[in-house]
C-alpha cells in the first residue's frame, strides 16, 4: 500500500479528509519509498539513469522546499567556490543524503578544471 | 526588371521564409558538419577515457556528464563497432523489437547515435518512430496562454483544450509576476474539461520549481539544455545544476521533461562549427545521462533556424527519433511556427502526425495566434478544424477529438465561474459579471476589454506572499460546489503520492489510469500489430461536427418543404411551336426543395418561366419520373416540346437546354456548377432556351468561374441528392404535367 511522506495511506486522501482538516502539505508529498520503488521500475525498465534519479529524489524528500531551492542556485555556474560545494556536501551526506553529495563533489572537481566556480 | 512570372512566385507566402546557404562555420547546418567529431569510446578499466575523438582531460561538463553516467558500458564496445548502416536497419525493421535497438543506443555515443540516424530517409523515419516511440497510445499537448494573463479566459480555454482532447496544458505569462495566478486559473479550467489533464506554467527555472512544489502545476517541462558548454553556462546551468533540479522534481513527485533542439547553439553564434544534429545528439544523450525521463525538442524555438538549411526539416525529425531510442518520452516539437507558408508547416509536421509520437505537439497553440505567449504555434485554433481532419482522413489518431459547442460553452461558463469564485472566496481578487460573460463567450482576449490586467498580478502576490497551495484551491472549490472538480484536482495530488506518472511517458486517461512505458508499452512490431484506436477512439476520430448523412440532407430539405408544384395529370406530347418543356427530376418538388444554390426549386422555375416569357415562349413543367440522368430528363422532355426544345432540371440545380434530335448526353448549353447558378443566370437560360426555339442561335451562357474548392465543398451533398433523386425515381410511371402554385 502506498503511503504519502506523512504516512497516510493514499486512499485517505480524500476530500472528506480534506473538509475533515486532516490534510496538510505533508500528506500530498511522496514517501522516499515510494521513489525507491519507482526506481526499481526504471531500471526493470532498461533506464538505469532515471533510476539514479529517482534515488537522489528519495533523498531529497527530506528538504525542506527553501533548502531544495538553494542547493539548486548553490550549483548553477560561478555561484560557489570549491569549499562551500565541499562543504555543502559534507552536509548532505552527514544527514544520509549520500547521493546528492557524490554529485555535489563530482560537480566540485569538474567545475575547478572548466572555471565554474566562483 | 524582372518578369511578370518570379515577380507572381516572389509575391507567395513561401518567399518570407529565409532559407540560409549551408555554412559549418555557423553552424546552419543539419547533418555532418565537417567539424562534428567522428565517433569513438575508449574505456579503461570501467572508465570513458576518450569519446568522440577527445581525450578525457579535454572534456568539457557536457561530456564529462556522458561519460560518466550517461552510457551502458556494458554495450558500448558492440554498439560502437556496429556500422551505421546496419544499426540503421535494425531501427527500421519491425521485425527487430523496439528493447533491442534501445539496448544498442544506450551503449552509443553522441556522435555515433547522430551518424548512424543520419542515414535515415524520411519514410524510413516515419516507420521508426512508430515503432520506437515509448508509449503505445499517442497523445498531443496545448498552449494556453492570453495577452492579459486574464484568469477567466485562461481558465475557460483551459476546459476548451481538455475537451477538444489535449491530455497536457502548457501556460506561460507575457509578465513574470503573473505566473501563480495562471497556473491555479489553467489547472481549475482544465480540471472542469476533463479529469487527469496535466498543467505547467512555462517560467525561469526556480519560480517554476517554486510553484511545483506547492502543487500550482502538475508537471515541467522548461529545463532547457544546450548542446555546447559555452550556451549551456549562458544559460545560467550545468550539467550538475540540471541534474539536482531534474531530482528536485521527483523528490515532490512531479512529471519533468526537458527541453533542448537543434539550432539554438547556431542562433545564439555558438555552434562551434558542428551540426545541429550532433549537438542535439549530445543533449539527447545528457538528458538520458541525468535522468530525465523526457524531452521536449525537434527545433521548438529555433525550429525556423532548422528549417532554412537543406534537410533542416528532417533534422528535426530525426531529434525525435534519437529521443525515443535514448528510451525517452518524446515530445515531438511542433511547436513555434516554422514557416509563413502553409504548405511548408503542415510538411514539417505531417510525418510525426503519420508515425505517431508521445506529444505530437510540444504546444498546439489552442488558443489563436495572437493570444499565444510563447509567439504562434505550428499548429493553433485557427487550425484545429483542420487539424480533427486531417485526423480522419488518415484514420490517425493525432490526440484530438471533435466536441459540440454546446458542451464547449457549458464547460467554458463553469471553468469561467469556478475561477471567478475560488478568487472572491480566497481574496485574490472580485472579477465581475460583464468580464465573466466576454470571456465565455470570446474566441480570444480581444473580445474580453472588461478584463483587468492588475488582478492576475495582484492575485499571484497573494498567493506567494500567504502561501497559497494546491490544498487550499481544492478545499475552495469543494466549498463553493465544484465538488466533482475539487476531487479532480485532489486526484492529481494523490498522483503525486502514487508517483506511477514519474515512469517515461506518462499521462492520465480521463479515469486516472497511467499510461507510460511501463504501463502501455509500444508494441508495434509491424503490420497488424502496435496502437490501433480503439472503437470508441475511432468514432471520436471519424464523428467530426461538420460531417453529414443523407438523413441529415432529408431533414434539412423538409425544413425548406412547400407543395407549390403539383401534378396535374399524365404529360402528352405538345402542338405548339412556341412550347418550351422545362422536365425536372423526380424528387424536384416532392422530396427535395432546394438546390445546392441555396435557391428553391421553385424559384429556378420562375426565372426558367419568365425569361421564356420574355422572348415569346410559351413554358410547360414536366416531372421526368423514370431516370436520375439529366441528359434523359431533358432528352425526354425534348420529346413532348412542341418545339423539339427543352430545359432539363435537376433538383440540386444543375441545368441544361437540349433538342429532341441531339443524342442523349449531347446538349445545346449547360450549367453543371450548380453551386454557382444565379437568378439571373437561370433567366438568362430561359431566354436562349426560348431562341433555340424561334430557330437563332443565342450566345451561349458560360458557368461562373472558380477557383475555389467548390467540389470539397459541395460532393458530399451531390452524393446524397443523388441518392434521394434515386430513391424517388420509379420507372414504371410516365412524365406528368406540373403547375406551379404562386406562394404569394
Amino acid at each position: 500500500m502506498t503511503r504519502s511522506r506523512s504516512g497516510t495511506p493514499v486512499e485517505s486522501l480524500t476530500l472528506d479528509a480534506l473538509r475533515r482538516g486532516e490534510l496538510g502539505a505533508d500528506d500530498v508529498r511522496i514517501h522516499p519509498e515510494t521513489l525507491e520503488h519507482q526506481a526499481q521500475v526504471a531500471e526493470a525498465h532498461a533506464n538505469p539513469q532515471l533510476a539514479a534519479n529517482l534515488r537522489r529524489a528519495a533523498e531529497l524528500t527530506g528538504l525542506a522546499d527553501d533548502e531544495v531551492l538553494s542547493i539548486y542556485d548553490a550549483l548553477r555556474p560561478r555561484r560557489s567556490s570549491y569549499d562551500e560545494l565541499m562543504a555543502l556536501a559534507l552536509s548532505l551526506e552527514s544527514r544520509g543524503l549520500a547521493l546528492n553529495a557524490a554529485l555535489i563533489r563530482e560537480a566540485a572537481e569538474v567545475y575547478a578544471r572548466r572555471g565554474m566556480l566562483r | 526588371m524582372t518578369i511578370g512570372r518570379f515577380r507572381f512566385m516572389d509575391a507567395q507566402r513561401v518567399n518570407l521564409d529565409g532559407f540560409a546557404v549551408e555554412d559549418a562555420e555557423l553552424g546552419l547546418i543539419a547533418f555532418d558538419s565537417p567539424h562534428d567529431p567522428a565517433p569513438s569510446l575508449v574505456v579503461h578499466d570501467g572508465r570513458v577515457v576518450e569519446m568522440d575523438g577527445k581525450p578525457e582531460r579535454d572534456f568539457d561538463v557536457l561530456d564529462e556528464f556522458i561519460a560518466r553516467h550517461g552510457l551502458d558500458l556494458a554495450v558500448a564496445e558492440e554498439a560502437m563497432a556496429l556500422d551505421d548502416t546496419e544499426y540503421a536497419r535494425l531501427v527500421v525493421d519491425p521485425g527487430v523489437p523496439r528493447s533491442e535497438v534501445v539496448r544498442l543506443a544506450a551503449g552509443m555515443t553522441p556522435a555515433k547515435l547522430a551518424r548512424a540516424l543520419g542515414v535515415l530517409r524520411p519514410a524510413e523515419l516515419v516507420i521508426a518512430m512508430t515503432k520506437a516511440r515509448a508509449r503505445r497510445t499517442p497523445s498531443n499537448q496545448a498552449h494556453v496562454t492570453n495577452r492579459s494573463d486574464d484568469p477567466l479566459l485562461l481558465a475557460a480555454d483551459a476546459a476548451t483544450a481538455a475537451a477538444f482532447g489535449f491530455r497536457e496544458v502548457e501556460t506561460t505569462v507575457p509578465v513574470l509576476g503573473d505566473a501563480p495566478s495562471n497556473a491555479i486559473a489553467v489547472s481549475i479550467g482544465a480540471a472542469v474539461g476533463s479529469p487527469g489533464v496535466l498543467v505547467q506554467c512555462s517560467v525561469e527555472e526556480a519560480m517554476e520549481l517554486e510553484m511545483g512544489m506547492r502543487g500550482l502545476v502538475s508537471y515541467a517541462e522548461t529545463v532547457s539544455l544546450y548542446g555546447t558548454e559555452q550556451i549551456f553556462v549562458d544559460g545560467d546551468d550545468t550539467p550538475w545544476s540540471k541534474a539536482f533540479l531534474t531530482s528536485a522534481y521527483a523528490s515532490r513527485g512531479i512529471k519533468m521533461r526537458v527541453t533542448s533542439g537543434g539550432g539554438a547553439e547556431a542562433l545564439m553564434g555558438g555552434a562551434e562549427g558542428c551540426s545541429m544534429f550532433y549537438l542535439e545528439a549530445r543533449c539527447v544523450a545528457l538528458a538520458r545521462a541525468i535522468g530525465s525521463q523526457g524531452v521536449q525538442n525537434g527545433g521548438i524555438d529555433s525550429a525556423s533556424v532548422a528549417g532554412s538549411v537543406p534537410r533542416g526539416v528532417r533534422s528535426l525529425m530525426a531529434e525525435n527519433l534519437m529521443v525515443m531510442l535514448r528510451n525517452l518520452e518524446s515530445c515531438t516539437g511542433n511547436d513555434a511556427l516554422m514557416s509563413e507558408s502553409e504548405v511548408r508547416r503542415t510538411s514539417r509536421t505531417h510525418p510525426i502526425f503519420i508515425g505517431g509520437s508521445d506529444f505530437i505537439c510540444s504546444g498546439f497553440g489552442s488558443i489563436q495566434r495572437y493570444d499565444n505567449m510563447f509567439g504562434p504555434s505550428q499548429w493553433n485554433a485557427e487550425d484545429i478544424d483542420d487539424f480533427l481532419a486531417m485526423q480522419r482522413d488518415w484514420g490517425v489518431d493525432g490526440g484530438l477529438r471533435t466536441a459540440a459547442e454546446p458542451e464547449v460553452a457549458r464547460l467554458r461558463r463553469r471553468a469561467a465561474e469556478a475561477v471567478r469564485d475560488v478568487y472572491a472566496h480566497l481574496g485574490l481578487g472580485d472579477l465581475d459579471d460583464v468580464w465573466l460573460e466576454q470571456a465565455v463567450d470570446a474566441a480570444g482576449s480581444k473580445d474580453v476589454p472588461a478584463a483587468d490586467l492588475m488582478t492576475p498580478l495582484s492575485a499571484s502576490r497573494i498567493i506567494r506572499d500567504s502561501g497559497i497551495t494546491m490544498l487550499d484551491v481544492v478545499s475552495a472549490l469543494d466549498e463553493l460546489g465544484y465538488a466533482v472538480e475539487a476531487e479532480r484536482l485532489l486526484a492529481m495530488l494523490r498522483a503525486r503520492v502514487e508517483g506511477d506518472y514519474l515512469q517515461t511517458s506518462a499521462i492520465f486517461t480521463e479515469d486516472m489510469r497511467v499510461l507510460s512505458l511501463v504501463t502501455d508499452p509500444n508494441d508495434y512490431a509491424g503490420p497488424g500489430t502496435g496502437y490501433s484506436p480503439t472503437p470508441e477512439r475511432q468514432h471520436e476520430i471519424d464523428a467530426i461536427r461538420q460531417q453529414r448523412s443523407v438523413g441529415d440532407l432529408r431533414s434539412e430539405q423538409a425544413g425548406a418543404r412547400d407543395d407549390s408544384l403539383r401534378s396535374t395529370g399524365p404529360a402528352g406530347a405538345g402542338h405548339d411551336p412556341r412550347e418550351v418543356v422545362i422536365g425536372v427530376s423526380a424528387a424536384a418538388g416532392r422530396a427535395l426543395w432546394t438546390s445546392l444554390s441555396g435557391l428553391a426549386v421553385t424559384e429556378i422555375l420562375e426565372e426558367l418561366l419568365a425569361g421564356l416569357e420574355e422572348e415569346g415562349a410559351v413554358g410547360r413543367v414536366v416531372r421526368v419520373n423514370d431516370t436520375v440522368d439529366l441528359g434523359w430528363i431533358g432528352l425526354t422532355a425534348a420529346r413532348l416540346s412542341g418545339s423539339g426544345i427543352a430545359i432539363g432540371l435537376q433538383a440540386k440545380g444543375t441545368a441544361l437546354i437540349t433538342r429532341r434530335d441531339l443524342p442523349p448526353l449531347a446538349n445545346l448549353e449547360l450549367y453543371s456548377v450548380a453551386p454557382t447558378v444565379t437568378r439571373e443566370l437561370y433567366r438568362q437560360l430561359g431566354v436562349n432556351a426560348a431562341r433555340h426555339a424561334k430557330g437563332s442561335t443565342p450566345e451561349p451562357t458560360r458557368n461562373p468561374y472558380s477557383d475555389e474548392a467548390i467540389e470539397a465543398r459541395y460532393h458530399t451533398k451531390v452524393v446524397s441528392l443523388v441518392a434521394i433523386e434515386r430513391s424517388c425515381v420509379d420507372s414504371t410511371l410516365a412524365p406528368e404535367d406540373l403547375e406551379l402554385v404562386s406562394r404569394s
